[in-house]
């Protein structure tokens, strides 16, 4: 039995590339502020107790964090989309 | 407590059971191929694919372990719910189109894509197996604990039921009818958290919160006479004083009235009694709740608020805030008080009795990390604790993409840009769900509703102290998140057996047909299996269950997948290696810490070697200087070029 993947689709290496690279790009930004929280957690707990208008330093984040999750997500997508958009167009051509 | 059956709650479930076992034998028709067995054909719509990641993702864990966890000890148990969703920025980000470009069925296949070695798909398989137990574990613990409020029945015959149901859809149509499943669990999860969250808003705070189904229990107090050595004197003459019981911590009068024993908590400063529960183990392995059989439906839901803005009702007039918004509600809590439980086991003659106490809490403390994960120095928190913390967030971040049941629905879609889109919609559906999570938890958490026995069942009550519709519907819909993701488990556990130990490892040479079958048998076995362990742990927090499955996940399959997907240099010896070191040194942290010595072996007082529980701050590190290491130590040219092309 062939392992090949299970459709077939069509490749473009230098898209695929670029889009690897936006998404390390991306990911390294999400970590560096999800190890933020991490860190003020264990380093400087008080300050998650910080009043911000209702909220305080822990929910502002927290909620920022899932919030920011979906920002990026729908941005890397956005961007991909485009991109792949693109590349199909000049294909095309 | 006792739970009575709602006929509505039975007959939705039953419906929705129905509606699952069509969805499984509509496409068990179309099933035919390997490829429709174990990827639903390639063929699924991103958009269907990515609620069905939601659904397959949105476990018990997530729906009942979080919202318990929030009720029980607020902001710490919405740390889950950040870490359960930050996973998802690693699958997006790195994992997903790569997946979908190297693999065929399983996450073995995208590992050994191009090496081709036994020893990989060994390990991958054998991976995948531990880790989707591990999984399952809490999964099927879950459905016990779900069964007995919405049907009567005991917590076995919820395993049992789960067990039987989930195999009819994996033996039937595989990934099709998993991704169905998963697909319709998931929207009507999302769509009933976001109803039952507006009903929490709406029906705002109280210090005497309202219910549907029954009268709220008012806490009361008994006024203390006089205290002198240990002798206790009240004002109410319809008790009797039977003595003064001390604990480490806190001092005890038990009274006695109408032939029943209660304990009540001394609070000495304010020269007062406070009503607490009780479940008292008597020598004959009996069993009373405040005193008296279960029978008899005295243990009652507790969670209020005490305070709030500062007012402390008097009387009998409770203090109400009425409908808030989701900014309000929060401001209200923070300024309040809150009444949380504390428990401890006394001795008490023959008698053991845990007692469930109040312990009122601030709302900023409430809203603030620290009351279950201890992080701050200045509130006696050691370096273990803080440790285990990080380990978690860690376990949580990294697990979510090496989680095998996750990774193979990736080869449900066509193309990578579709895996990448149904990652997009998984990602927005599950922000929507975990924000709401924290208003759930707080609404169990001040609504009345907390069974003090079991804190998994803290949303599933909220909603039946709402309306007996709602919990209905939110019974069936907790129970087919079990339901789903079990099935998901198994599928993924049936692809590392039949694919990639039999076909690929054993090199059987299965045709297709003979492929489909294997899975399906293999799918009724592992799922007897995880039938047995939902009975033998009945009693583990399902919870840190899950946290050690995706520390396991982390520590065995991230370091694999980020090498062989970014290190040229990344050999077939250092992949096995890796995924050896990842689950050896995860397994051993977790069968050798101390919570195991104390909450599975019951070893209470002995020192386990390993302080700290979650394995995946050493697990992870561990496993990526194994696969650096031996892969230098082994790389021929030969190899650089194979996974070269893989980098490109």
């Amino acid at each position: 039995m062939s392992h090949g993947p299970a459709t077939q689709w069509k490749e473009n290496k230098t898209l695929e590339k670029k889009k690897a690279r936006l998404g390390v790009v991306m990911f390294v930004i999400y970590t560096v502020i999800y190890a933020g929280f991490i860190l003020i957690n264990v380093f400087d707990n008080s300050m998650m107790r910080i009043t911000i208008g209702s909220f305080n330093v822990a929910i502002v984040y927290g909620f920022g964090l899932i919030i920011l999750a979906l920002v990026l997500a729908i941005f890397y997508n956005q961007v991909c989309t485009n991109a792949e958009q693109l590349t199909e167009v000049s294909g095309k051509r | 407590m006792n739970y009575t059956i709602s006929p509505g709650a039975v007959a939705i479930f039953i419906c929705f059971v129905i509606s699952v076992l069509f969805i499984s034998f509509y496409f068990a028709r179309k099933t035919k191929s390997a490829t429709d067995y174990y990827a639903a054909g390639g063929s699924i719509h991103w958009s269907i694919n990515g609620i069905a990641f939601a659904g397959d993702y949105l476990s018990a864990a997530s729906f009942l372990g979080i919202c318990g966890m929030v009720a029980t000890y607020g902001f710490d148990g919405f740390l889950y719910a950040i870490g359960f969703l930050a996973g998802w920025m690693v699958a997006l980000f790195i994992v997903a189109e790569p997946m979908k470009r190297l693999g065929k069925y399983t996450f073995t296949d995208a590992l050994d894509s191009k090496f081709n070695s036994k020893g990989i798909k060994l390990m991958g398989a054998v991976s995948t197996l531990l880790v989707s137990m591990v999984y399952l574990v809490p999964q099927m613990v879950g459905a016990g604990t779900l069964v007995t409020p919405l049907l009567g029945l005991p917590h076995e015959a919820g395993v049992l039921m789960v067990g039987v149901i989930v195999i009819a859809i994996v033996a039937t149509a595989g990934m099709a009818s998993t991704t169905y499943v998963q697909f319709f669990k998931g929207s009507l999860l999302i769509i009933f958290s976001l109803i039952l969250t507006f009903l929490v808003l709406s029906r705002g705070l109280s210090t005497s919160p309202e219910r549907s189904d029954v009268a709220y229990h008012n806490l009361t107090t008994l006024k203390v006479a006089s205290i002198s050595g240990s002798m206790v004197k009240i004002d109410d003459p319809s008790y009797q004083v039977m003595g003064l019981i001390k604990s480490k911590t806190k001092s005890y009068v038990k009274l006695f009235k109408d032939n029943i024993e209660s304990i009540w908590t001394l609070n000495a400063p304010k020269n007062i009694l406070e009503e607490t529960e009780t479940i008292t183990q008597l020598p004959d392995g009996s069993s009373l709740y405040n005193g008296e059989p279960k029978s008899s439906n005295k243990f009652f839901q507790v969670g209020t608020m005490s305070a709030i803005d500062g007012q402390i009702a008097t009387g009998d007039t409770p203090i109400s805030t009425g409908s808030l918004n989701p900014f309000s509600i929060i401001s209200k809590i923070s300024n309040g008080t809150v009444i949380r439980w504390a428990h401890e086991v006394i001795k008490d003659g023959d008698n053991h009795i845990t007692v469930y106490y109040q312990n009122p809490t601030s709302g900023k403390d409430i809203l603030s990390p620290g009351l279950k994960y201890k992080v701050d120095p200045a509130k006696g928190a050691t370096s273990t604790d803080r440790f285990n913390f990080v380990s978690l967030m860690l376990a949580l971040f990294l697990g979510t993409a090496s989680l095998p049941h996750i990774l193979i629905r990736y080869y449900t879609v066509p193309s990578p840009s579709a895996a990448r889109k149904s990652t997009l919609v998984a990602i927005t559906a599950m922000a929507f769900f975990y924000l709401l999570t924290l208003y759930m938890g707080l609404g169990a958490m001040t609504g009345g509703v907390l069974d003090l026995t079991n804190d998994n069942m803290a949303a599933p009550l909220l909603a039946k102290g709402v309306g007996i519709a709602i919990f209905a519907m939110i019974s069936a819909i907790a129970f087919s998140t079990v339901l789903g993701t079990v099935s998901g488990l198994i599928v993924a556990a049936s692809g590392a057996i039949a694919h990639d130990l039999m076909d690929r490892f054993l090199n059987m040479k299965l045709t297709d047909k003979k492929k489909v079958f294997a899975g399906k048998i293999t799918a009724i076995v592992v799922g007897c299996i995880a039938m047995v362990l939902g009975i033998v742990f009945k009693n583990m927090n399902v919870a840190s269950l899950v946290g050690w499955a995706f520390a396991v996940a982390a520590a065995s399959n991230f370091p694999s997948i980020i090498m062989i997907l970014f290190w040229k240099r990344t050999t077939a010896a250092g992949v096995i290696c890796s995924i050896i070191v990842g689950l050896v040194s995860s397994f051993v942290i977790i069968l050798f810490s101390q919570d195991t010595y104390t909450s599975v072996y019951n070893l209470v007082g002995v020192t386990a070697p390993f302080s700290f529980s979650n394995p995946a701050l050493v697990g992870v590190p561990l496993s990526f200087i194994t696969i650096i290491v031996v892969s230098l130590l082994t790389h021929k040219s030969s190899d650089i070029k194979a996974v070269s092309g893989v980098v490109s």
